[in-house]
């Protein structure tokens, strides 16, 4: 089967996973978005490249950061930006997801921006589109339930490079809820595609999909030991709001295991870099020490989040 | 064509821009042959500022039709330009559409009190209303649009044109 987010030139069409996206696409964005940094010390923070582009940010689940640069990089790009807070209009009437897509074609939409509770939504409208002949219109997947969240894995690839240079050397680990986590499984297809070779997850067994080993990981039980000479350490954010159930004890105990402090992160490589998704849950997963600490890289992300989400957009509909 | 000797017209350039530069003037390269050529004629005329670069590819107006270059080179103004004089250095004048987008760009960084162009040939063709205000050379009679006209930069960093039938 043609994979759905190319298109017929093997052309990024659509970004939903970046499961499956070969290695020359995954480094052309990252090239594409190096330039594109040096656009936020210019006194007029816009390119010409997305004139006349409508862009709708459709978020059917609530999100700050990732809205908000997404909002950025579509605004520096000079595109014009609706951003729908669906959750509080048609869907709340009883408007099906399809529906909404149709309504916002009719209004001459270029791209949509899609983060949504379900695991597969923006496959759903992506494929909708496909079947309405609808080639013009791009989809970009900002987050889908415990799916994919191809942006924010690309911006930790661009933020590992540009401070480890070659992915071909190194040691990543990313520790924490992995099973909630969309941000686990597009960093964990990225970091594979890209060459690294050895990525590791730690965890309590209970925050870690079983059968975890067959993505190509090396699992690890044991903080400590799991930390042990990695190059980039990846926390992930633990996601109450997912969670159901009895699967970890008090956020306090979680701490005191699995949260990042000072004296576990001296197990790593003394130039290990320690990177978080955000938002992040001081005192849970990280110590406000290391998070604030020369080792973070955690504002630098954010930041690059912007030149990488750039990249795709104008890769998409330029 | 007679064959153009891309170092003589590069002395004959900075003799015509000497008596109308100071120091602070700034010069800034369109990539990748003005940038050659303003790394040239920046110590021959004794500028302070080291000449910035700008990278056209995402101002150009068949932006849609080419598609994105993801070879694109970093633009790069180290200096503010803000009220100051800039020269913008390309090595072939054609239609005009990259001075416009260099134009378009520079104001993104500031407002300039003066822009100037300066060129190592003009080689006619032009789509739009711009002229060169230093040119070492201007070909008698427009290039036919099957030929590109383009500055390359040899091992030992002297400069030579080539013609090339596309």
């Amino acid at each position: 089967m043609r994979n759905p987010q190319l298109n017929k030139n093997g052309e990024l069409q659509h970004l939903l996973t970046l499961d499956g996206l070969p290695r020359d696409i995954l480094t052309a964005i990252l090239d594409t978005a190096a330039p594109f940094t040096e656009v936020a010390e210019r006194e007029v923070k816009k390119l010409p490249i997305l004139r006349g582009k409508s862009i709708f940010n459709l978020f059917f689940e609530n999100s700050t950061r990732t809205r908000t640069t997404f909002e950025i990089a579509a605004k520096r790009l000079s595109a014009d930006v609706v951003n729908l807070n669906v959750s509080t209009s048609s869907t709340a009437k009883g408007e099906s997801l399809l529906d909404t897509v149709d309504n916002l074609c009719a209004m001459q939409a270029d791209m949509f921006v899609v983060r949504h509770a379900a695991s597969g939504a923006p496959f759903l409208i992506a494929q909708h589109l496909f079947a309405n002949g609808r080639n013009d219109i791009h989809v970009i997947n900002a987050g889908d339930g415990r799916h994919a969240h191809p942006t924010q894995g690309l911006l930790d690839m661009y933020t590992i490079r540009h401070f480890k240079q070659d992915f071909t050397q190194l040691t990543v680990a990313i520790v924490g809820d992995v099973l909630h986590s969309r941000v686990a499984r597009s960093q964990i297809s990225a970091l594979t595609t890209l060459g690294v070779p050895e990525v590791r997850v730690i965890g309590p067994k209970t925050l870690l999909p079983t059968e975890v080993e067959r993505m190509g990981v090396r699992v690890f039980h044991d903080m400590r030991e799991g930390l042990k000479d990695v190059d980039v350490v990846m926390m992930l954010r633990l996601q109450n709001e997912r969670m159901n159930g009895a699967l970890l004890p008090t956020p306090q105990e979680f701490y005191k295991v699995w949260g990042l402090t000072a004296e576990k992160l001296a197990l790593a490589r003394p130039d290990a870099i320690v990177m978080h998704p955000g938002p992040m849950n001081r005192g849970v997963e990280i110590d406000s020490a290391v998070a604030d600490g020369a080792q973070a890289v955690i504002l630098p992300q954010v930041t690059f989040g912007i030149a990488v989400r750039m990249a795709v957009m104008s890769m998409l509909a330029a | 064509m007679k064959s153009l000797d891309a170092e003589s017209l590069c002395s004959a350039l900075i003799e015509q821009m000497r008596p109308h530069v100071g120091p602070d003037t700034l010069l800034v390269g369109i990539h990748t042959g003005g940038v050659w050529l303003a790394d040239r004629l920046h110590p021959a005329l004794g500028l302070a500022a080291a000449p910035g670069s700008i990278d056209v590819s995402y101002y150009r107006d068949d932006f849609g039709s080419r598609g994105l270059n993801t070879k694109a080179k970093r633009t790069d103004i180290p200096f503010n330009v803000e009220g100051a004089h800039v020269i913008i250095v390309d090595d072939v004048l054609y239609t005009g559409r990259t001075t416009r987008a260099a134009l378009n760009e520079l104001f993104d960084f500031g407002r300039p009190a003066k822009v100037e162009l300066a060129v190592l040939v003009d080689r006619g063709g032009r789509e739009l209303p711009i002229a060169a205000r230093y040119c070492a050379y201007t070909l008698p009679d427009p290039l036919p649009p099957q030929q590109i006209l383009e500055l390359q930069k040899n091992q030992d960093d002297s400069l030579t044109l080539r013609l090339i039938d596309a």
